[in-house]
């Protein structure tokens, strides 16, 4: 099994280690630092329904979607004051888990 | 009518009995591959061994139309037999007969040889081959899910348990398995999963195929759910009884002796492991260069590799080995090795097997993916696993022993009986790269050049620190030993822990990290 593998470089405290990878560790998702101007999807299911539009002024708390999943509609809220840059979705879309919805910004 | 043709009469209720779901069932559980809950059972145990009880059982079912149904055997067979001349308890689910689905007789036929095993303390193998609940049974079969698990925990640490999945075992029915000891999985027949693909497709959108979501390899390799992989049924059962012969019948047994054998010639120790730590060899092979006849048995082969364990024999006894393996992932600790390894080390210490631990590691594996899923809890179990164990613990560092990995890996200070280290041996709080970045900071930043400062520096720690000696005069461990001296060293220190005697805090059970 092993022995077939590429060798490759894992670094460990400043010292580089030859070894193989397991597909987990190849496949392990690089963390991204969140940026709070944009909305994903935390679970896959359907937007059935889309309450804003792009340059509309939004205020905090307000909703944006209704995303449907696991039999439950969840409502996709405006987390600060601001407006809607941006609309990756549309009404009826059925979107993957961590899919980007709609970008926002917040007032100055 | 005379005796004899009362003997005739059983003969023929017998008979018709064990034909299960009747020859069409049975040509299509032949068409996918499978052998029936009877083939399996006489494939697995010694010749002639076999003997079956509640044979004669029927269903219980009242409703939606069951009532004038036949089942024969309520789809499950029950009995006991050999194994290389060791009594077993075992069941195997009948997929032909209903589809194996388990309604209250055929949870009561599983839970009536469960509570045979543990009463005379033999092994329990389960044949799982079954769509799930017998929805027409209702809460009875929920009910006899339950009874299951819970006999499935009170066996534990007390008999071995082993389950064989050949065939779907969906839904609640996983977690029997999932208590027992040792799951075994075959390509293609073996399928678990709490809730299907297409539940899966409906609820969450998500394209999976059953293979993909819950077959062998998956569970092998990705979940850790399985311990043992065959590609054929028959690999899996010959598995099986070379795991038996390994292990001891229960918790108050000793594994049965074998005849003691030295290695095979030829495989020398010194030349697989490279000095310098950096550069991987396969562990197996020093594993190999130790056990009685080169033998070893692994454990959990396929899943999180970067960690060994399995059983070999010294001097005829049944030994656990865990060990790290440069050559995935440079043998770090991670979260799915802390698991593997500290469920391994807490079978051995359930039943008698002494615990050899080879150790070649830099330590625990860095990233934001391990810290979010929480290495912290699942680390911790290995610290734990090993702390706990009160059998015979052996440890050899072959090289490196950085930091927390240095402590987990059975160290001197959780009570390892003997620590023997290698010539090559670093213990050290880290590797010399990291320690001399962080000691000599200052120094190589006001250096005028700092890179040959930085060399510099990492040359001088290595000196002083990447070797065995400074935690030999500690005493932390008890002799640096020539790699060829490993094995004789690890017999005699078995032979003089044959007798130990070292036990826990009164309690009625500790809060291991789960």
């Amino acid at each position: 099994m092993a022995e077939e593998k590429e060798l490759k470089n894992l670094v460990i405290q400043g010292a580089v280690y030859k070894t193989t990878y397991t597909q987990r560790f190849e496949n392990r998702v690089k963390y991204i630092t969140p940026d709070p101007n944009e909305l994903y999807s935390f679970i896959p299911g359907t937007i059935i329904d889309l309450f804003v539009k792009t340059k509309q002024k939004v205020k905090e708390g307000e909703t944006l979607l209704l995303l449907e999943a696991m039999k439950m509609e969840n409502q996709v809220r405006m987390p600060f004051d601001g407006e809607i840059v941006k609309i990756h979705v549309k009404k009826g879309e059925v979107i993957p888990n961590r899919h980007l919805m709609i970008e926002i910004k917040p007032t100055k | 009518m005379s005796l004899r043709s009362n003997v005739l009469d059983l003969r023929k209720r017998k008979k018709e009995v064990q034909k299960g779901g009747g020859d069409k069932a049975i040509e299509k559980q032949v068409k996918m591959g499978k052998l029936t809950a009877r083939e399996r059972i006489l494939a697995l145990l010694d010749k002639n061994s076999f003997h079956e009880y509640d044979l004669f059982v029927e269903h219980a079912a009242k409703d939606f139309g069951m009532e004038g149904k036949t089942l024969h055997g309520d789809g499950v067979i029950i009995g006991t037999g050999t194994i290389y001349d060791k009594p077993v308890c075992i069941f195997a689910q009948d997929f032909t007969v209903a589809g194996g689905s388990l309604g209250l007789m055929h949870a009561r036929k599983i839970t009536k040889i469960m509570d045979h095993a543990l009463k005379m303390r033999v092994p329990l193998i389960g044949i799982n081959d079954s769509g799930g609940a017998r929805i027409q049974e209702g809460v009875n079969s929920l009910a006899g899910y339950g009874e299951i698990f819970f006999r499935n925990t009170l066996a534990s640490g007390v008999i071995p348990q082993i389950s064989v999945i050949l065939g779907p075992c969906a839904g609640g029915a996983v977690y029997s398995p999932a208590l027992t000891d040792f799951v075994f999985v075959v390509e293609n027949i073996s399928k678990m999963f709490i809730t299907g693909p297409s539940v899966v497709k409906s609820v969450l959108g998500e394209e999976v195929s059953m293979e993909e979501l819950g077959g062998a390899k998956v569970h092998a390799e990705v979940t850790g759910n399985a311990h043992f992989y065959a590609e054929t049924e028959m690999e899996c059962f010959d598995q099986i009884k070379t795991l038996i012969s390994f292990i001891p019948r229960s918790n108050l047994k000793k594994a049965l002796p074998h005849k003691p054998k030295n290695p095979l010639k030829g495989v020398k120790v010194e030349d697989i492991v490279p000095a310098d730590p950096r550069i991987p060899y396969d562990m197996r092979d020093v594993l190999k260069s130790i056990t009685d006849g080169s033998e070893f048995f692994e454990v959990m082969e396929r899943f999180a590799p970067n960690i060994i364990v399995g059983f070999g024999r010294m001097n005829g006894e049944t030994v656990g080995f865990v060990a790290n393996q440069p050559m995935v992932l440079a043998g770090v600790l991670d979260i799915d090795s802390s698991d593997k390894a500290a469920r391994f080390i807490r079978y051995c210490d359930a039943f008698n097997i002494p615990i050899v631990t080879m150790e070649d590691l830099p330590g625990y594996l860095p990233g934001v993916d391990q810290e979010h899923a929480g290495v912290i809890r699942h680390g911790a179990k290995i610290l734990y696993a090993y702390s706990e164990a009160t059998v015979p613990k052996i440890t050899v560092i072959v090289r490196k022993a950085y930091g927390g990995g240095y402590i987990a890996m059975n160290s001197r200070h959780l009570r390892a009986d003997f620590v023997f280290a290698w010539p090559t041996a670093e213990i050290a709080v880290m590797g010399p790269e990291g320690a001399a970045n962080i000691v000599f900071r200052k120094e190589i930043a006001e250096a005028e050049n700092p890179e040959e400062m930085r060399q510099q520096k990492i040359e001088e720690y290595k000196e002083k620190f990447a070797n065995p000696y400074v935690a030999a005069a500690q005493g932390y461990i008890d002799e640096v030993i020539e790699p060829s001296e490993t094995r004789a060293r690890i017999l005699h220190a078995l032979q003089v822990s044959e007798n130990k005697s070292a036990s826990m805090p009164a309690k009625k059970h500790g809060i291991p990290p789960f």
